[in-house]
């Protein structure tokens, strides 16, 4: 299970949901395992204003990944910024332009595919802080059949 | 209408358990290579979603939508461990196990839903209109400031399929059991083994009444190869 993921996750329960304690929900014992993909900067930047980016610094936190900016990034801080002060007396044109170029990430959009895409929680729990249950995670999936008497 | 004698158990969770779960999990490897193909409307629903749009598949199979849209992101669940292993694969999106009536997800947050051949296992027709207004409540409403709300698209099988192998028609029996066969391996003597899954079969006019009792607006709808569907959404949040 990638860490983007857990961005667009709560509690199963129907108790928990209106709760803010039910996200995000929180890893523990993981596994985690780097599955590398082609970087698709464009995706990224794309999705970026849908992240809540407090829950993703308290996940990368949890499991002990490389810290985030407090802050989070505008698309545009995902690529390499092009030519400086030439394109800027260019106006309309050279927005054009570069929109139809291929894009090259900034490091910062690398580290963030690293972290969003490719790193995956292989085995381990996500544990809901407001009931206390906890999910499996097994071969990379989630669970989130309640038992029974949580339903 | 009476229920045939194989209907006689009570129908809710633990029949569907028996009678669609156990069964999608036994018969997921061959049920998925022969799953590929996308349907028309679900495809062009999908590549009309802007790009950075971030969806959800619920009920996903084998996740033979998640190749249609490479520019939006869905997370996709299932019932099925079996199948949401295959559906998985599916970059960039993500697949997780979940039952639709306790979705793992929060309320109001998304762009949109799809929900493709799914409705149809629940087997009362309260559980389905709670699956219903399940989805629903994943969507983004509608404000009074004139914010769009956010849109799913629910597809069920058709009572009306004279022209199909089944053949039923108007008037028959809606709560069925359909075989799955399963072929024994060849040369390995094992002989083939039959699934019923089973289906509510819907007539028309049925899934929009289904989705108003769910609190929903029918926004589009009509009938594809032997199937009613429905574009929907949730109603405006009313001004206090």
């Amino acid at each position: 299970m990638k860490i983007l993921t857990l961005n667009f996750l709560t509690c199963a329960r129907k108790a928990c949901k209106p709760q803010a304690t039910s996200f995000p929900l929180h890893p523990a014992d993981s596994t985690l395992e780097i599955q590398e993909s082609d970087l698709n900067i464009i995706f990224l930047q794309n999705i970026l204003p849908r992240l809540d980016w407090p829950a993703l610094i308290s996940i990368t936190t949890e499991l002990g990944l490389p810290g985030l900016q407090a802050e989070p990034p505008e698309a545009e801080d995902l690529v390499v910024k092009e030519g400086g002060a030439k394109a800027e007396g260019e106006g309309m044109e050279v927005t054009e332009k570069s929109e139809e170029s291929e894009k090259e990430a900034s490091q910062l959009g690398k580290d963030l595919h690293r972290l969003l895409i490719e790193t995956t929680i292989q085995e381990g729990k996500l544990m809901c802080a407001c009931c206390g249950h906890e999910y499996a995670i097994k071969e990379g999936i989630a669970n989130f059949l309640l038992p029974s008497h949580l339903v | 209408m009476h229920d045939s004698s194989e209907h006689k158990q009570e129908r809710g969770e633990a029949y569907e358990e028996e009678h669609v779960h156990t069964v999608y999990e036994e018969i997921a490897s061959h049920f998925s290579s022969t799953r590929y193909k996308p349907w028309p409307i679900v495809e062009r629903f999908l590549k009309d979603r802007p790009n950075g749009s971030i969806g959800l598949d619920i009920g996903c199979g084998n996740g033979k939508y998640l190749t249609v849209n490479p520019n939006v992101y869905i997370i996709a669940s299932d019932r099925s461990t079996n199948l949401v292993q295959i559906a998985a694969k599916h970059r960039p999106h993500s697949a997780v196990v979940a039952d639709i009536l306790d979705l793992p997800h929060g309320n109001h947050k998304f762009d949109f839903a799809i929900s493709i051949a799914v409705i149809h296992h629940l087997s009362t027709s309260e559980r389905r209109i709670q699956a219903i207004s399940v989805i629903l409540d994943t969507l983004r409403r509608p404000t009074s400031a004139g914010a769009q709300g956010s849109k799913a698209l629910i597809y069920v099988w058709a009572l009306e399929q004279k022209g199909s192998r089944r053949g039923w028609d108007e008037g028959d029996e809606q709560d069925v059991m359909v075989p799955w066969v399963l072929k024994g391996a060849k040369g390995s003597g094992d002989a083939d083994k039959t699934f019923q899954r089973y289906y509510h079969l819907y007539k028309k006019g049925e899934l929009e009444e289904d989705i108003q009792k769910a609190g929903g607006i029918v926004l589009e709808s009509g009938y594809e190869k032997d199937n009613w569907w429905a574009i929907a959404g949730p109603r405006r949040i009313e001004a206090r």
